[in-house]
C-alpha cells in the first residue's frame, strides 16, 4: 500500500514549502446529517494564493484519511472541501516543480497527486468539492476528484494551464475530465484553452462545461453549496450531467474529435511543443481505459515532461511574463514620471488612429490629433470615433463611457493647439527629415517639459531629435502591430534622454497596460534586429539557392508560432525587405539584404493561397524570382547557422548592453514576436542546443535552463 | 391626497445571534454580510417576490461605521443584488433600531408612500462594542441635562431596582431562569428554526456553519445565578446572567400594503395595529416601554388585557418586570415570552426589534385564539417602543377578543 513515505525524495527537496493547510469543521446540516468541511487555507493573505506543494497533500491525505475512518465510524455523512476566501488552489507549487532533480522525483510528484487527491473516491461517503475562488490546475483536479462539485458564480478563474506551461493535467485531470464532460468540452480547457493565451474559464462557463453540478451567487455561495449537498444526500436532488459522454460520443465522436484536435494543433503550432501532444494521447486513451490504467499514464507523461527541456524552458518564460514584465529592469523610479494629462498625436493616419484610439481608452485624457490637411484629419477622427462606436455596439464600453471618450478625441491642422499636451507621439512617415521637422515645428509650441516619443522602428531616435531645443526630453517608444493586441513596447533611451522622460515612458506604457522593455538606441532596438537576422539568414538562403521548402525546414525545431516567409507576408513584404536594408547597413557584416525580397515585394506575395487564406505552397512566380543560387544548404545547416548568428548576435547585444539581461531579449521576444514558451524565448534554446558553446564558448544563464535525466 | 392603506408583516428571518468578541463566532464576519445573508435569506423564501418591486430598505445599527456603516439599507441592498433601483438608508434609535426600520417603514405603507419594502437592523457588538466612538456633549453633564450613570446600561437597570424595591434581585434572577429555560424548550421544539438563515463563518479552523444561536445558556440553575458578580455596584443586582448579553445577529422583515400583499399572493403573518415611542428619564432608561405601551394602547383603542401575546425584549430582567408590574401581569405569565427572550437569546442591539416581530408571528400562527400581541422595548437615553399587532389567524374564539374595536 501507498504511504506518504513513498514520496521521501520529493518532500525532502520541500523544506521552504509554503504549506496549505487542511482545517476541519462538522457542520450540522438541516437534515440532521454531519458534512466533514474541509478548508484549505495557507494561512497568507489574498496576494499568496493556496498552493498544492508535497507537505500539502500529505496533510490532505490524512486528513481524508481521518475522515474515512469517521464515515465508517458514522460520525459523518459527507466530506466537503473549499478554499480560504477568493481562491480554492491555484495547483502545483512552480516553483518548486521547476526544481525537480530527476525524472523519478519528477514521477513521484504526479503519484502523489494522485494518492491523495484520489482519495476524494474512497472515503465511504460521498465527497463534494465548492469551488468558491481561482482554482487552477492541481487546484481544479482536487474537484474533478470528488463525487460533485459546486460553484461560484464570480470565481476570478478556473483553469487547466498545464499545457500552457509544457506539462500535462497529471493528478486525474487528462484522465477525469472527458468523462464528467465529454472529449470536445476537454479538449478546450485542457488544449486550447492553455494555447490561447492561457484562457480561464469564468465560473458560468466551467458550469455550462459540466465541470460543476450547480452554480450559486457568491454572497451565500458556501450556505447554498452546503445546503445543496444536503439535498443530494437526502436524495431531494438528483445530480443530471447532461455532457457526460454516453456510449455514441465514446464509439464515435471521440476518435474524430482527436483527430481534428490533432490536425488543428499541427497547423497552429507545429509539432515541436511536447506537452499539447502528450495531452491528447492522454484524452484519447481516457476513452475506454480504467481509472487506475488512465492515472498511470499521466504518471509517466508528468514524469516526462516535468522533467524535460520545455517544462524548465516554459517555467522561466511564466516568470520573465509575470515578475519581470511587471518590474521592468533598467526602469527609473516610477515617482520622478510626469504626468500624462492630455496627450497629441503627430500624423493622422491608421497608425497614429490606432494610438489615439488606445491613448484615449486607457489614460482618459483629451487626445488631439494633426495632420497635413483638415480632410486627413477630419478621417482620422472620423475612424477613432468609429472604432469607439464599435466597442459601444459590442458592449464593451457603457454609452457613458462612448460620450466621454468620443468628446475627448479632438483634430486640427494647428500646432498651436498642441500647447497643453505633455506627451507627444509621432506617426508620421518612416523618413529622418520629416520626423527631425515635425518635432522641431511642434516643439515651439509646446511646454518645456513636454514628453515627445517617436514610434521609429528603423531610425536613431537621437538623431530624430537633432533639432530639438530640449533632446532630452525625447524617447523612443516603439508599438508592435496590431497595436490593441502586442503586449509589448520598446521604449528606447537615448544618450540624452534624462530620467523623467524615461520613467514617464515607462510608466505611461503601464497605463496603457503594455509591457516595456528597456532599450538602447541601437538600430532595430531587440525585436527587429533578431527578426531581421533571422529573415536575413532565410532570405541569403533562398538567395543562394536553398529551396523556400527547406529554409522553412531549418526552423521547424524553433517550434516557432509561423515560418521566416509566413512572417515576411505577415508584416508586409516591403516592410520586411526594409528592415532586412536597414539592418545590412547598419551591421553590413553580419545582416543580409536581399534584392530578391524587394522583387517579391513586387510581385506581393511568396505563397500560392486558395480562396480562403490557406497556404496551398509556394508561388512559382516567386520561384522564378529567387532562382539562380547555386551554394544550397540543407535544413540541418542552415539551422545550425540561424542558431549560431543569433547566439552571436544576442551575444553582442548584451555586450553593447542594449538591454540588462538575456532576460530582456527573451522577455522581448516573447511579448513582441510571439516566440514560444518552451523555448524560453531564444536564450535556453541557444544554450541548450550549443549554440552558446559554440559560438562564445559559455552559456547566456548559469545552470542553462534544461531539463535533467 | 394619498389614502390610508393597512401594513402586513408578510414574513421576517434572522442570523442566529452570536456571542460578541473575539471567541465568538462572527468575529471573522463583516456586519454588512450579517444584514446581507439575512436578505438573501428572506429573498430565497419568496421567490416569485419581483424585486424591482420593494420601494424601500431600512437597515437599523447603532454604531454606524466602517463595516456596519456606508448608509446600511442601500450599500446592503446592492450586495444582497437587488436591482439597483432599489433604494434604501440606514436607522438609528439605539436598541429599537430594527423596531423604528419597522414603524418608520410602515408609516410609508400606510401613507401610501410604499408598497413593498424591507426593514431591519444589525448589530456587531464584537466588531463595534456599545458606546465606541460615541463623543457626548459636555452640556449633558454640565447641566445636568442627563445624569452620568445615563450612558451605563447596567447601571440604569441598578436604578429600577432602586425606585421599585418590590423587583428583588431574587425575582430577577427567576425570570433569567426562565427565560434561558424556555428558550431552551423552544429550541428543543424546532420553534426558531424554520426562521433562522445560516450564515458561514470564517475561523481558525476554517469554514463553518452558524446554524444555532451562540449565548444560549440551557444549564443555569437559580444557585448559579446568585453567584454572579454585580458589575455594576457593589452589592448590586444586575448580574450578566439576569441580563441580555453582548451579541452579533441581523435581522430582516418584508412588509407591504395589505393591497399589495393580496397583489402579489403574499401571506400576512401579522397586521399593524399602531405603533407609540416614549420618553423617560435617561438614568433609568429600563421602564420606557411602560408609557410607550400605554400609548399605543391608546392610539389602537385596545386595554392590555386584550393582548394575548407579548414578545417584550429582555435587555435586564428587571426592566421586564417593572412593566408586568405596572400592567398586573404575573412574572410568570405564560402569554408573556413563551419562548424565552433576549436574556437567553441574545441582543445585538439594533436588530433585536424584528427577533420580537418574528417570534410573535410565529406564535400568533399557532394561536389563533389570540387576537392582539405587542412587541415592546427599552430604549438607551431613555426612550421605549411598542408595536401592537392583530393575528391574521385569529379565529374568533377567544375571550379575549370581546371588546376590541
Amino acid at each position: 500500500m501507498t504511504t506518504a513515505e513513498d514520496f521521501a525524495d520529493l518532500r525532502a527537496m520541500s523544506q521552504d514549502e509554503v504549506i496549505t493547510h487542511s482545517y476541519l469543521r462538522d457542520v450540522p446540516l438541516a437534515s440532521g446529517k454531519t458534512l466533514a468541511l474541509i478548508t484549505l487555507d495557507n494561512n497568507r493573505d489574498h496576494t499568496r494564493p493556496s498552493t498544492l506543494g508535497p507537505e500539502t497533500l500529505v496533510e490532505f491525505a490524512a486528513m481524508l484519511d481521518a475522515q474515512k475512518e469517521r464515515a465508517a465510524k458514522g460520525e459523518i455523512a459527507a466530506v466537503a472541501v473549499t478554499g480560504k476566501p477568493f481562491f480554492l488552489a491555484a495547483g502545483a507549487d512552480l516553483t518548486q516543480a521547476g526544481d525537480i532533480p530527476s525524472r523519478a522525483v519528477g514521477k513521484q510528484m504526479a503519484q502523489l497527486g494522485h494518492w491523495s487527491l484520489g482519495k476524494l473516491s474512497e472515503l465511504g461517503v460521498p465527497s463534494f468539492v465548492f469551488i468558491n475562488g481561482l482554482a487552477l490546475g492541481g487546484g481544479v483536479e482536487i474537484g474533478l476528484n470528488a463525487d460533485y462539485r459546486t460553484i461560484d458564480r464570480n470565481i476570478p478563474g478556473l483553469a487547466l494551464p498545464e499545457v500552457f506551461l509544457g506539462i500535462i493535467p497529471g493528478w486525474g485531470g487528462a484522465y477525469l475530465l472527458p468523462n464528467l464532460i465529454g472529449i470536445e468540452n476537454a479538449l478546450k480547457v485542457v488544449i486550447e484553452n492553455p494555447l490561447k493565451n492561457n484562457t480561464m474559464l469564468k465560473g458560468q462557463e466551467a458550469f455550462d462545461l459540466g465541470i460543476a453540478d450547480a452554480i450559486f451567487d457568491s454572497v451565500s455561495f458556501l450556505e447554498d453549496s452546503i445546503a445543496w449537498a444536503d439535498a443530494v444526500l437526502t436524495g431531494k436532488i438528483k445530480v443530471k450531467r447532461a455532457n457526460e459522454p454516453g456510449k455514441v460520443e465514446r464509439a464515435v465522436k471521440w476518435d474524430i474529435a482527436i483527430g481534428i484536435a490533432t490536425k488543428t494543433l499541427e497547423s497552429r503550432i507545429g509539432k515541436i511543443a511536447l506537452s499539447p501532444y502528450r495531452a491528447l494521447d492522454l484524452l484519447k486513451a481516457a476513452k475506454n481505459t480504467d481509472k487506475k490504467t488512465g492515472f498511470a499514464a499521466e504518471d509517466d507523461a508528468l514524469a516526462d515532461l516535468i522533467s524535460g527541456d520545455q517544462f524548465r524552458a516554459s517555467i522561466y518564460a511564466f516568470n520573465l511574463v509575470q515578475k519581470r514584465a511587471k518590474r521592468p529592469a533598467g526602469a527609473p523610479d516610477r515617482k520622478i514620471a510626469k504626468p500624462v494629462t492630455k496627450v497629441g498625436v503627430i500624423g493622422a493616419g491608421l497608425m497614429a488612429s490606432q494610438f489615439a484610439l488606445l491613448f484615449v481608452r486607457r489614460l482618459k485624457v483629451p487626445v488631439v490629433i494633426t495632420d497635413l490637411d483638415q480632410a486627413r484629419v477630419d478621417k482620422g477622427v472620423g475612424y477613432i470615433h468609429d472604432e469607439i462606436q464599435k466597442l459601444l455596439d459590442k458592449k464593451r464600453i457603457s454609452p457613458d463611457e462612448a460620450n466621454r471618450l468620443t468628446a475627448l478625441v479632438s483634430g486640427t491642422t494647428n500646432k498651436a493647439d498642441f500647447a497643453e499636451c505633455d506627451w507627444v507621439i509621432e506617426a508620421v512617415f518612416e523618413e529622418l527629415g520629416v520626423k527631425q521637422d515635425v518635432f522641431a515645428d511642434v516643439e515651439q509650441y509646446l511646454s518645456d517639459t513636454a514628453v515627445l516619443a517617436t514610434n521609429t522602428s528603423s531610425l536613431s531616435v537621437e538623431q530624430i531629435g537633432a533639432k530639438l531645443k530640449h533632446p532630452e526630453r525625447l524617447v523612443g517608444f516603439h508599438f508592435f502591430n496590431p497595436v490593441a493586441v502586442m503586449p509589448l513596447i520598446e521604449v528606447v533611451k537615448t544618450r540624452k534622454t534624462d530620467d523623467e522622460t524615461l520613467s514617464t515612458a515607462m510608466v505611461t506604457a503601464a497605463a496603457l497596460y503594455k509591457n516595456a522593455v528597456n532599450t538602447t538606441d541601437t538600430p532595430g532596438f531587440v525585436v527587429n534586429r533578431i527578426l531581421a537576422k533571422v529573415l536575413g539568414e532565410a532570405m541569403h538562403a533562398v538567395d543562394t539557392g536553398t529551396p523556400f521548402e527547406t529554409v522553412e525546414e531549418s526552423t521547424r525545431p524553433f517550434g516557432l508560432p509561423m515560418t521566416p516567409f509566413e512572417l515576411l507576408e505577415l508584416v508586409g513584404l516591403q516592410v520586411g525587405a526594409h528592415v532586412l536594408d536597414t539592418h545590412h547597413a547598419a551591421f553590413p557584416d553580419r545582416f543580409f539584404e536581399s534584392q530578391n525580397l524587394h522583387r517579391l515585394a513586387e510581385l506581393g506575395h511568396i505563397f500560392e493561397r486558395d480562396s480562403k487564406g490557406k497556404i496551398k505552397g509556394i508561388d512559382k512566380k516567386a520561384r522564378d524570382i529567387v532562382a539562380g543560387g547555386t551554394t544550397p544548404m540543407t535544413a540541418e545547416e542552415l539551422r545550425i547557422r540561424i542558431e549560431d548568428g543569433l547566439a552571436d548576435e544576442i551575444h553582442r547585444m548584451l555586450d553593447e548592453k542594449v538591454v540588462e539581461a538575456a532576460e530582456d531579449i527573451d522577455l522581448c521576444l516573447i511579448l513582441g514576436a510571439g516566440y514560444p514558451f518552451q523555448m524560453g524565448g531564444v536564450t535556453p534554446y541557444l544554450d541548450r542546443v550549443g549554440a552558446s558553446e559554440r559560438v562564445f564558448h559559455d552559456t547566456f544563464h548559469h545552470p542553462v535552463i534544461k531539463g535533467v535525466a | 391626497m394619498a389614502e390610508r392603506h393597512e401594513v402586513v408583516f408578510v414574513d421576517g428571518v434572522r442570523t442566529p445571534f452570536g456571542r460578541a468578541g473575539e471567541k465568538g463566532m462572527y468575529w471573522n464576519t463583516r456586519a454588512d454580510d450579517l444584514i446581507v445573508k439575512a436578505m438573501v435569506g428572506l429573498l430565497e423564501r419568496h421567490p416569485d417576490l419581483p424585486k424591482d418591486r420593494i420601494d424601500d430598505v431600512a437597515i437599523a445599527a447603532t454604531t454606524q461605521t466602517g463595516d456596519q456603516g456606508l448608509t446600511l439599507g442601500r450599500s446592503a441592498a446592492i450586495l444582497a443584488g437587488l436591482p439597483k433601483s432599489v433604494p434604501g438608508f440606514a436607522i438609528d434609535r439605539m436598541c429599537a433600531g430594527a423596531m423604528t426600520s419597522v414603524t418608520t417603514i410602515s408609516g410609508g405603507i400606510a401613507f401610501g408612500a410604499y408598497d413593498l419594502a424591507l426593514a431591519g437592523g444589525v448589530e456587531h457588538m464584537g466588531r463595534h462594542p456599545m458606546g465606541s466612538g460615541v463623543d457626548p456633549n459636555p452640556r449633558f453633564l454640565s447641566e445636568k441635562l442627563v445624569n452620568a450613570e445615563a450612558l451605563n446600561m447596567g447601571n440604569t437597570a441598578e436604578k429600577i431596582h432602586d425606585r421599585f424595591p418590590q423587583l428583588t434581585k431574587e425575582r430577577a434572577d427567576h425570570y433569567a431562569l426562565r427565560s434561558q429555560q424556555k428558550a431552551a424548550a423552544a429550541y428543543e421544539a424546532g420553534k426558531f428554526q424554520p426562521d433562522l438563515i445560516p450564515v458561514a463563518i470564517q475561523s481558525d479552523a476554517g469554514w463553518g456553519l452558524a446554524t444555532r444561536d451562540e449565548a444560549l445558556r440551557p444549564d443555569t440553575t437559580l444557585e448559579g445565578l446568585a453567584t454572579l458578580k454585580t458589575p455594576f455596584r457593589p452589592h448590586g443586582r444586575v448580574t450578566a446572567g439576569n441580563s441580555s448579553g453582548l451579541n452579533d445577529g441581523a435581522t430582516i422583515s418584508l412588509l407591504a400594503s395589505e393591497a399589495m400583499a393580496k397583489e402579489l399572493g403574499l401571506t400576512a403573518k401579522m397586521k399593524l395595529v399602531s405603533f407609540a415611542f416614549a420618553g423617560v428619564e435617561p438614568e433609568i432608561m429600563g421602564i420606557g416601554p411602560v408609557p410607550s405601551t400605554e400609548k399605543a394602547l391608546k392610539k389602537a383603542g385596545l386595554t392590555i388585557d386584550q393582548i394575548g401575546l407579548f414578545e417584550l425584549n429582555e435587555a435586564f430582567a428587571v426592566q421586564v418586570l417593572s412593566l408586568l408590574d405596572h400592567f398586573g401581569i404575573d412574572d410568570d405569565d405564560p402569554r408573556v415570552n413563551q419562548w424565552g427572550g433576549a436574556i437567553a437569546i441574545g441582543h445585538p442591539l439594533a436588530s433585536s426589534g424584528v427577533r420580537l416581530m418574528i417570534q410573535l408571528a410565529a406564535q400568533f400562527k399557532e394561536r389563533p385564539d389570540v387576537q392582539y400581541g405587542l412587541t415592546a422595548m427599552c430604549v438607551g437615553l431613555g426612550q421605549g417602543g411598542s408595536v401592537i399587532w392583530e393575528n391574521p389567524y385569529f379565529d374568533g374564539k377567544s375571550a379575549l377578543s370581546k371588546g376590541a374595536k
